[in-house]
């Protein structure tokens, strides 16, 4: 069921009110109706691209935050054009729960004092995350007063040192959710553990060689993955120069120095990592690519002999990711903020 | 002085550094050994929770899965039914190419459980497995079997050995309920289960602890500061714990008819809700701490002996009666019963913790199938204020606040309070505050299956039952069961879609009732 509310040339105490009445209405006509509280998400977006970035929000299933409010930012406008709704799925959820989603329209004017527009429309004391997929930074600066996380992706900036530098901006006022960072997750959770089982968790230390195999614009996901095993195992990362499609650097651990290759996999046809292969002091060496129900993993000993096996695991996509995002801001990952100080090192 | 041996083995068993951060902590290369494979539980929770783990890349990199059963069929076969019953019974579409992955190297080992050969080819393929990845794996050997099989199971892995473990590598082994149909056979299955493993390796699996509903009764008491000064017999009334159903037992029958209410709910389930509610602060959420906590609880139980069984418990059966409008029969009218069962399909009773914090809090346990809904929940009545200003006429008053935990269907915390209805006069009725987690979570909470396979493979006990506390479930259990089984009358009778018997009435004390369901 739901609930529609418009008006042009309106104001945020309007909204707001508009806002409140919808939900009075929708208690009205069910008095089992229990609107969604988990968090506010803010989206800056250009007006013209706002469906692709609709679209994404409508596929990432039972993250979905409680309260949307999309900011769509229109060259020439001079006004504010609001429509409000409220949405329930009993049917997912078992119970008449509601999600509100609110759509304003703003001038380019409008942006560098967004708070002072969004402020009345958040609900209080709910967790408040802002995104800007169309990197509307002065909109984000405005609403990082009352926001307490910042959503981004690092490959929607064209460079990643400029990225990094952005994330690292953002990350010393609000804490940072990188869908870049989120991409590494399960190549991460399979780094760890091979390094988990007792035997092999000395190993760690006899590592010399890291590639990792990255979508064109994904070069910040992969020095992430590379700024968490640096930070994670104590190792010193330097500047990585470029050669090509790759980028290569070194990085100084307690006993040894460790070999590192970004390597940009030009027919991946999603952002993301390709592949990560480390390599040890004894020759041994494993990798993990992407293959069919999962990551590929291959062991290679230091006789040379291989084995491959599949670590299964079903690909998330994108939506999959923005989902991830939208959750991953409810908790607080403490191993982010050091990988992107080492990917820092490593690119800028 | 540490020696450079002492020092190799500290140094590897330090902490992995790359784990901080993980949501997912790391599982170590594991072969799974259902036995039982083909049956129903297999089918319907234990193969779709496995897709589930695959799915979500939560299970060990290295994972090969093994079917043990008696219908003769080979590894193909094998493959094709678990596929179909993943496709049918997962709770989420599954991706063919991670089923094809999961399932591509399943084996299957067709024979009795008490068959020697059965493990014979079981150990050669662990061994094929652990030579193929060049060093052994974890072993789980999950009994997902009728109860009758578990000694016979657990002795074979013994004299073949498959409970050894070798190098660093775990065996543990995954036990089904019902653990015993009362106390001499739970401690007998105790005593064959320790014979051949060591405790922290016998994973006694109630699948109600694996419900996120009933580990948030843990976050609700030992996070929130609002509760515990009052978590006491200063202010705590009484307790009632309820697990309520709407329906009758169906095709349960054979199994039904054995077990009745008591042991199918109230021995595991219902006692565990106790302990969770009434423990004290565990040092540590470790297995041991967690349930070295419950155990207590249950120590403290006063337990019932045969002359005051009926003074503490309350049998009862479902006739027919009107279930959403239509006329249902009775229990008795169900397929495969028979005709003379006196098997209780409702058990209330009333309990009693006896130490420093519960003394005197009369806890209220109540079960049954056909009653007027279904809900479980926990609801802990405070005592009443002690001087009532505002009692005016025209209002129901001040009653004393509740706090309910709500289980299923929609999982929350409601709190009663009393709030003065708006007007010129000082009225007083009931009002609630209503928390529902759906509202706050959105996310899909996991299966039970799934949390606990996990929790199996990843060597976490917390949410599976210790042998002391099955037992210390039984000892309350017991005298009840042993007085209802030899009681000859009939037994009393309550309406199906019905609140239950009044009989459970006379368990409370004066001035209490049965919350309706």
């Amino acid at each position: 069921m739901e609930g529609v509310w418009s008006a042009r040339d309106t104001s945020p105490s309007d909204i707001e009110a508009a806002l409140r009445e919808l939900l009075r209405k929708r208690h009205e006509e069910e008095a089992a109706y229990v609107p969604a509280r988990v968090l506010n998400l803010v989206v800056v977006v250009d007006r013209e691209w706002k469906g692709e970035i609709e679209n994404r929000l409508d596929n990432v299933g039972r993250y979905h935050p409680s309260r949307t409010i999309l900011c769509a930012v229109e060259e020439g406008r001079t006004s504010i054009d609001a429509n409000a709704s409220i949405t329930d799925d009993s049917e997912r959820t078992g119970m008449t729960l509601g999600w509100e989603r609110v759509e304003v329209d703003v001038g380019p004017q409008h942006v560098k004092a967004l708070d002072s527009i969004v402020d009345p429309l958040v609900v209080t004391d709910l967790a408040t995350v802002v995104w800007a997929p169309h990197r509307h930074y002065e909109a984000v600066d405005s609403l990082l007063k009352l926001s307490q996380v910042v959503l981004l992706d690092s490959v929607d900036e064209p460079e990643p040192e400029l990225a990094v530098r952005r994330a690292a901006g953002f990350e010393r006022q609000a804490y940072v959710v990188d869908l870049a960072w989120l991409r590494s997750t399960p190549w991460r959770e399979r780094v760890a553990a091979i390094f988990d089982p007792p035997r092999f968790r000395e190993a760690v230390n006899r590592i010399t060689a890291v590639t990792v195999r990255h979508h064109p614009s994904s070069v910040v996901a992969a020095s992430l993955l590379v700024g968490w095993l640096a930070t994670r195992l104590g190792w010193e990362p330097g500047r990585l120069a470029r050669h090509g499609d790759t980028l290569h650097g070194r990085a100084k651990a307690r006993r040894q120095e460790v070999e590192i290759h970004l390597e940009t996999v030009s027919e991946m046809s999603v952002p993301g990592l390709e592949g990560i292969t480390i390599g040890m002091d004894s020759g041994a060496s494993f990798s993990f690519d992407r293959g069919p129900g999962g990551l590929t993993a291959t062991r290679r000993g230091r006789d040379g002999k291989e084995q491959q096996f599949t670590a299964l695991g079903a690909s998330r996509g994108e939506s999959g990711i923005l989902g991830e995002g939208i959750r991953q801001a409810l908790l607080r990952d403490p191993t982010y903020g050091p990988a992107l100080e080492a990917a820092e090192k490593m690119l800028t | 002085m540490t020696t450079v041996g002492q020092q190799d083995k500290t140094e590897q068993e330090a902490k992995n550094p790359l784990v901080e951060g993980l949501e997912r902590l790391p599982v170590h290369p594991t072969n799974l050994v259902i036995f039982g494979a083909t049956g129903d539980l297999s089918k319907r929770k234990l193969l779709p929770a496995l897709y589930n783990l695959a799915h979500e890349g939560a299970l060990p990199e290295r994972f090969n899965l093994i079917g043990v059963s008696r219908s003769d069929m080979p590894h193909g076969d094998f493959r094709g039914m678990a596929k179909e019953a993943i496709e049918k019974f997962s709770r989420r579409k599954p991706d063919p190419k991670v089923l094809e992955e999961l399932l591509n190297e399943a084996k299957y080992i067709p024979g009795s459980f008490d068959d020697d050969s059965v493990y014979t080819t079981l150990t050669d393929t662990l061994e094929e497995f652990d030579e193929a990845a060049g060093h052994p794996f974890n072993r789980i050997f999950y009994l997902s079997t009728a109860p009758m099989f578990f000694p016979v199971i657990v002795g074979a892995l013994g004299r073949h050995k498959l409970e050894d473990t070798k190098d660093d590598n775990e065996v543990r082994v995954v036990i089904e309920k019902p653990f015993g149909t009362n106390l001499e056979e739970a401690q007998d299955l105790n005593e064959q289960v320790l014979d051949v493993l060591d405790e922290s390796q016998a994973y006694r699996i109630d699948h109600y602890l694996g419900k996120e509903t009933v580990q948030n009764m843990l976050a609700f008491r030992f996070a929130n500061g609002l509760f515990e000064p009052i978590w006491n017999r200063n202010f705590i009334d009484n307790v009632q714990i309820t697990a309520a159903e709407d329906i009758g037992i169906g095709s349960r029958a054979g199994y039904y008819d054995s077990a009745g209410a008591l042991r199918d709910l109230v021995q595991n389930h219902m006692l565990q809700l106790l302990t969770l509610l009434c423990m004290e602060p565990p040092v540590t959420f470790s297995a041991d701490d967690v349930r070295d906590e419950k155990v207590k609880v249950l120590h403290a139980v006063i337990k019932p002996t045969p002359e005051t069984v009926d003074r503490f418990a309350v049998p009862a059966q479902y006739g027919p009666g009107v279930d959403a409008g239509e006329d249902v029969g009775g229990y008795l009218q169900e397929d495969d019963v028979p005709e003379d069962s006196t098997t209780e399909t409702f058990a209330a009773l009333r309990l009693e913790v006896d130490n420093w914090r519960w003394a005197g809090v009369p806890i209220y346990l109540r079960t049954g199938k056909r009653l007027a809904r279904k809900v479980t929940e926990i609801a802990v009545t405070l005592k009443p204020v002690p001087h009532l200003a505002f009692q005016e006429d025209g209002s129901v008053g001040v009653k004393p606040n509740q706090i309910i935990l709500t289980m299923q269907p929609n999982e929350g915390v409601t709190i009663t309070l009393g709030a003065k209805i708006p007007g010129s006069r000082m009225r007083i009725r009931p009002v609630n505050m209503e928390f529902l987690y759906g509202t706050a979570f959105l996310s899909e909470s996991p299966e039970a299956y799934e949390r606990l396979i996990m929790d199996a493979m990843r060597g976490d006990a917390t949410l599976f039952t210790r042998n002391d506390e099955v037992e210390a479930q039984w000892h309350i259990c017991d005298p009840i069961v042993k007085n209802w089984e030899a009681q000859s009358g009939p037994i009393a009778q309550y309406e199906s879609g019905s609140q239950g018997p009044e009989e459970a009435d006379e368990l409370l004390e004066e001035g209490s009732h049965w919350r309706a369901i």
